[in-house]
């Protein structure tokens, strides 16, 4: 196993996950770029699509809707495609809640009481899980209709990392909970169920939180009784296509401790849950190949001699210590990291000069993503 | 308009991975090394506090860190039952709800609620005069806020209940909340970003949207982790020669000092976007060169807060 590209050979969907401010969005386009340049149809959903990348892929608005990279800027990178093509989109967590609504209300008014109800507004913005589910629900969507050879989806930034995985077992739970069930009958059978308790678990309940309140959620929780049986139905395909062999998980990663700790994490649930896991991409390496042990009185005559100057030389060798230490941070929790693997991939790509934001840059990754030789960038745990 | 630090609280949010808890704890030592009483609230039981000063995870208790300086782990589930405990005199009903297996349905349903119940746990630790009673007062409240996406609907959860709640007791929380929240004088906010491009472009997009949508006062924004420029472009061109020719340490070592250079330029660049995108002062961070961010560390970058 060299890289990406061997293992997202017969997957149809690749899940980028990872904390925040690691590359995430970076990763994925260059994976879905780079299976783009080896012939396959490609889709990138990303939740904040980079917009210098984006304008030098000439895609300036991107929307709810996947739009085609022009096959030009591949020709124009010297890229032969073979045919392959590359298409992103930007998930809009609220459009795509509204579209599920439009989709599965029995009816008009029910459709519109929902959209218009005050609970749901700031439900379908704010919920916890919400966006998450909503990018799982994307997906679904797009493998439904079989148009792509592979989708990438990068995860929304979730404080949790694992927050997607649960999205739609929450959202499942949220609206078949007994809450639900006991707001569709508030003076019913709901309460005869939950026993004599419960309504003057009300009673307390409409002096804490007034009336209004408690009329709202009811009439969110009624509106949406009528979607329940769509919903359950969805969220157990959305969770199948996770679980499915030809979907791929790969973690992305820093390589400072908390996102390594993170990392390995993220990992371990993963295989709890019995999810496809493909391996970790650490980004911002500090390679420590590229930083030699040395004698540091020879380097010190050396520099010297060469630039006669004690002050630059000074500089240039607390600099040099200062990348070593990283590099040799870097190190000992990758080996952490890759412990834990289990003969997975742990591909490093090391910390650039400059940002990426054009389809060189992201090239420029796959050159490590895709391990084209540069296989000693690539450690593959042993087998435990 | 008082000084960041002169206010009551102060709200720390930014993209994901820049930062934040970082800052805040920095801001913390900062604020409690000039003899301010200052607690640092954490949202996301990350316990970044307690691990910073290698101490047992805090969870819901307000513990002392340092002198002046104590932290607290916000739990929304703890911070809901005290809530009811201060709301609900009559203990016969604060029991009725707590056994209540629908009402903890209900409560973990409802969009929201949680984030209410722990803004209004951030606003009873900043009050002067606490509902907790024997509780300490604090000069100053730091909070660890979440990243962005999620910190401004955090933010706005006041006035979305006081908005759904026409009356009653609900509603005048919410309302008391959110009057405190957007008081300029009492609370402020500060932005953490990163000399990158997005960290930069969602910063100030973040301030727009705080500023504008939810209407509190940005008052600073910290460019974190900025390289420092140890080169000059005369220096870069020599070390370029030398790197050239040479081999071994001594063009490794040249090779990382023209890395940083760029490195150091293109963050410049970042910066200068930033100052002109954004409306609040910029005050930047230095890059720390230790493998792990101690308490030492963190002492040192609260030197530059301020």
């Amino acid at each position: 196993m060299a890289g990406v590209g061997e293992l997202l050979e017969g997957k149809r969907v690749c899940i980028c996950a990872g904390s925040g401010g690691v590359g995430k969005t970076t990763s994925s386009a260059a994976i879905a770029a780079g299976m783009a340049a080896r012939g396959k149809k490609v889709a990138v959903l990303t939740i904040d699509p980079a917009r210098r990348l984006a304008d030098s892929l000439g895609l300036p608005e991107l929307g709810n809707e996947e739009r085609q990279v022009d096959p030009k800027v591949f020709e124009d990178a010297g890229i032969d495609t073979q045919g392959g093509e590359l298409w992103a989109m930007m998930l809009d967590a609220k459009a795509t809640f509204d579209e599920l609504v439009r989709r599965h209300a029995p009816d008009a008014e029910t459709r519109d009481r929902i959209l218009s109800n005050r609970i749901y507004q700031q439900l379908s913005n704010a919920l916890a899980g919400s966006q998450e589910y909503m990018a799982m629900e994307k997906l679904f969507e797009l493998h439904a209709e079989d148009r792509y050879d592979l989708l990438v989806l990068d995860t929304p930034p979730s404080r949790n990392a694992l927050d997607f995985l649960e999205a739609p077992k929450r959202l499942m739970q949220f609206i078949e909970g007994r809450a639900l069930q006991v707001f569709m009958k508030p003076t019913g059978l709901g309460m005869k169920v939950f026993g004599r308790g419960t309504s003057m678990m009300f009673s307390v309940l409409r002096r804490l939180t007034g009336v209004e309140v408690l009329e709202d959620l009811s009439e969110f929780f009624q509106a949406f009784s009528g979607m329940v049986g769509g919903f359950r139905e969805r969220a157990k395909r959305v969770n199948e296509l996770l679980a499915n062999r030809e979907t791929c998980f790969l973690v992305v990663c820093a390589p400072q401790g908390e996102p390594i700790t993170e990392a390995v994490y993220f990992h371990r649930k993963l295989v709890e849950a019995k999810m496809p896991f493909g391996g970790v991409i650490v980004n911002k390496v500090h390679y420590e190949s590229e930083l030699p042990d040395h004698d540091p009185e020879q380097l010190r005559s050396e520099l010297t001699t060469a630039l006669n100057d004690e002050d630059l030389t000074q500089r240039v060798i607390s600099n040099y210590e200062n990348y070593r230490a990283l590099a040799a941070r870097d190190r000992k929790n990758i080996k952490r990291l890759t412990a834990e693997m289990r003969a997975r991939l742990v591909i490093q790509v090391p910390y650039l000069d400059t940002d990426v934001h054009d389809l060189a840059g992201l090239m420029r990754i796959n050159d490590y993503l895709f391990a084209a030789g540069a296989r000693e960038r690539t450690e593959i745990a042993a087998e435990a | 308009m008082p000084d960041l630090l002169d206010k009551r609280l102060v709200i720390v949010t930014g993209k994901g991975g820049v930062g934040k808890s970082t800052v805040a704890l920095a801001m913390g030592l900062a604020a409690a090394a000039e003899g301010r009483r200052t607690i640092v609230c954490e949202v996301s039981s990350q316990e970044h506090t307690s691990h910073v000063f290698n101490r047992a995870e805090v969870g819901f208790h307000e513990v002392e860190m340092a002198e002046n300086l104590w932290a607290i782990s916000i739990d929304p589930d703890q911070a809901m039952r005290e809530y009811l405990l201060l709301q609900l005199k009559v203990r016969a009903m604060r029991d009725l709800l707590f056994k209540s297996k629908i009402f903890g349905y209900m409560a973990a349903a409802t969009p929201g609620l949680r984030e209410l119940v722990t803004i209004g746990k951030i606003w009873e630790v900043a009050l002067p005069d606490r509902k907790v009673k024997k509780a300490r007062k604090y000069d100053l409240v730091i909070v660890d806020a979440p990243a962005t996406g999620h910190g401004v609907a955090f933010l706005q959860t006041p006035r979305t209940f006081a908005n759904v709640a026409r009356v009653g007791p609900i509603k005048a929380q919410a309302e008391a909340l959110e009057t405190f929240l957007v008081n300029h004088r009492k609370t402020g906010v500060a932005i953490v970003a990163l000399p990158e491009e997005m960290p930069v472009n969602e910063t100030a997009s973040l301030e727009h949207t705080l500023t504008e949508d939810v209407g509190v006062s940005v008052d600073r924004v910290y460019m974190n982790a900025l390289y420092p420029e140890r080169f000059s472009k005369d220096e870069a061109e020599r070390l370029e020669a030398v790197s050239s020719n040479g081999n071994g340490a001594l063009r490794a070592a040249c090779r990382a000092a023209l890395s940083e250079t760029r490195r150091a330029a293109a963050q410049r660049e970042q910066l200068a976007r930033l100052a002109e995108l954004v409306t609040a002062p910029v005050r930047t961070l230095p890059f720390v060169f230790e493998p792990e961010l101690g308490v030492g560390e963190i002492h040192e970058l609260s030197e530059a807060i301020d």
